[in-house]
């Protein structure tokens, strides 16, 4: 893949970071935008804009096609049966609240389980814990190894009668580690128990099959995928959707309103209350034809070639402590510099235009379980190259130079 | 700037070797900071004697290297101070930080002002003041007797 022209299609990459070229490696917090995301937006409220779903006149009818446009190319780009399971939300948190809040209500009683991992991010944990707190429903975790991973017989170990939903992340924002999703839910099916995926760190970077991974839920996060803030995307199977609340009341999302009572539509419609992003979610639209264009396989082999050579450079300096060594890991490196906070870290890899994210990574559970309280983490996205790594590994070298060790 | 400048070597010695970092026995006064985003944590302890003279202070806590050499430094220079005295120096020391002001107190030693203004170079990182500010505001907490958990993050 040819980096030097996928780096010249993000306007970011044109301006200078603190004198220097701009080498980001956080794509795993949020991704940059392509120019074709900012044209579009741009476009929109130029030529195209009015509030969708609502009125008659012609702006309206064209912001609605392009608004549905988007979910169209998002159900191709996960393969959903129909569109009708694509739900737009504010972020992928809200995609797991949404999920949390109404499934929650309906079938998590006192004393049933909720089972998550050690790996979780606080997104896929603090929901779960306002219905733990709301429903009196207990929530195991399952654990993860000293690689960084969690095998399918932990999670195997902690299924009884009492669980009522299995909630893992795809990929792990700290260590990398693949999750065997397909596996876990072969498991799960067979006791019918719902699984659902936090796939922040999949969808951007790997192939997303719904048909294969077979989940019931998988949460989104459009700002990870190339995409504008303030869009994620709650895939559900539609069983789930016919059958749960709606999750927010408001304007949009009803049937039939009157003084005694009010009725729903059917999904995504009673689940998208409001206006929702709609400049934003027709951006995205542009994210999921430029993933295409450079085609997801290419995107894998490519980020896979980079965190190999990462891998191997950053491993040669001896005073760097690489977090997990998963045996399948996604485009992340966390790790640690002995005798160096990672904010340290962070400020001085930024002095030479180095963005990395230096803290708990919203995983405290993790970073309590591994004794730290905060690393540092380099993650990669489409436009990331060797020569990347390569500054980055002297900024590295610059931190041990400056803390003598 | 060079990064050098907010990394000198006073810093990296008190980072490195801090001092008064322990739990000293006759404390009478203690406060607790905490910054949960960025995980500093920091725990004053301090003997506020009757003459409202700072007979002793100390500190326990973790975190990156300017809040710890912070915390180290502010202790080294306010011990056995007048509570007044350490007071004006806790708010010389915030306007280094914040506003880049030169400091204005006429009683410190030569040595006290060096180190002090070691670490007037954070107020060119604006990310990293709420490191450097922690275990200054804790310690004025803990002199008012205060159970609040200080937060320099908002």
């Amino acid at each position: 893949m040819d980096t030097k022209d996928i780096k010249s299609k993000f306007p970011i990459f044109r301006n200078k970071v603190n004198g220097k070229q701009l080498v980001y490696l956080d794509s795993a917090n949020s991704s940059q935008k392509p120019k074709t995301v900012i044209d579009r937006i741009s476009k929109f409220y130029s030529k195209e804009f009015s509030n969708v779903g609502r009125s008659v006149h012609s702006l309206a009818v064209t912001a609605t096609n392009r608004f549905e446009e988007t979910r169209d190319l998002m159900q191709k780009y996960v393969n959903a049966k129909s569109r009708e399971e694509i739900v737009f939300t504010k972020n992928a948190t809200e995609a797991i609240n949404l999920v949390a809040s109404t499934y929650g209500e309906k079938f998590i009683e006192s004393g049933d389980e909720i089972l998550i991992t050690e790996l979780e991010h606080h997104a896929n944990y603090v929901p779960w814990h306002f219905i733990r707190e709301k429903k009196g429903a207990i929530i195991k975790f399952a654990k993860c190894n000293e690689r960084g991973e969690v095998d399918i017989d932990e999670i195997k170990k902690l299924v009884t009668n009492k669980t009522k939903i299995i909630a893992v992340t795809h990929i792990s924002n700290v260590t990398g580690a693949i999750m065997p999703i397909k596996k876990i839910v072969d498991l799960a099916s067979q006791k019918k128990i719902p699984v659902l995926v936090d796939g922040c760190q999949g969808a951007p970077h790997v192939k997303v099959d719904m048909q294969e991974l077979g989940c019931d839920f998988y949460a989104i996060s459009c700002h990870k995928m190339y995409g504008p803030t303030g869009v994620g995307i709650l895939y559900a199977k539609k069983k789930w959707l016919d059958i749960l609340p709606p999750y927010q009341g408001g304007g949009g999302m009803i049937d039939q309103v009157n003084k005694d009572n009010i009725s729903f539509p059917g999904s995504p419609t009673k689940y998208e209350a409001g206006t929702l992003q709609t400049a934003e979610v027709v951006g995205f639209s542009e994210s999921i034809k430029f993933i295409e264009d450079v085609g997801i396989k290419n995107i894998m082999k490519h980020e896979k070639e980079i965190l190999e050579y990462g891998l191997e450079k950053i491993k040669k300096n001896n005073s760097v402590k690489i977090i997990g060594e998963p045996k399948n890991r996604g485009s992340i490196i966390s790790f640690t510099i002995k005798g160096i906070h990672p904010h340290d870290i962070a400020t001085i890899l930024d002095e030479d235009g180095v963005a990395i994210r230096a803290g708990h990574h919203c995983c405290q559970i993790l970073h309590d379980k591994m004794g730290l309280a905060a690393s540092a983490r380099a993650s990669l996205g489409i436009y990331n190259s060797k020569e990347d790594i390569d500054i980055l590994s002297n900024a590295i070298k610059k931190c041990n130079k400056i803390f003598n060790n | 700037m060079d990064i050098k400048e907010l990394y000198q070597e006073i810093i990296l010695d008190h980072g490195k070797n801090p001092r008064n970092k322990n739990i000293c026995k006759d404390f009478n006064k203690d406060a607790k900071g905490h910054n949960p985003l960025c995980g500093d944590k920091v725990h004053i302890y301090l003997k506020l004697d009757n003459e409202k003279k700072l007979a002793n202070i100390s500190f326990e806590g973790e975190g990156c290297a300017i809040s710890m050499a912070s915390a180290s430094i502010m202790t080294e220079i306010i011990k056995g101070k007048e509570f007044n005295v350490a007071k004006k120096i806790q708010e010389d020391f915030l306007n280094m930080i914040k506003k880049g002001s030169k400091l204005s107190m006429n009683s410190l030693s030569d040595t006290e002002n060096t180190t002090m203004m070691s670490l007037s170079g954070v107020k060119r990182f604006p990310m990293r003041v709420k490191c450097a500010t922690l275990a200054w505001h804790t310690f004025l907490e803990a002199v008012k007797g205060s159970k609040k958990i200080v937060n320099t993050e908002n």
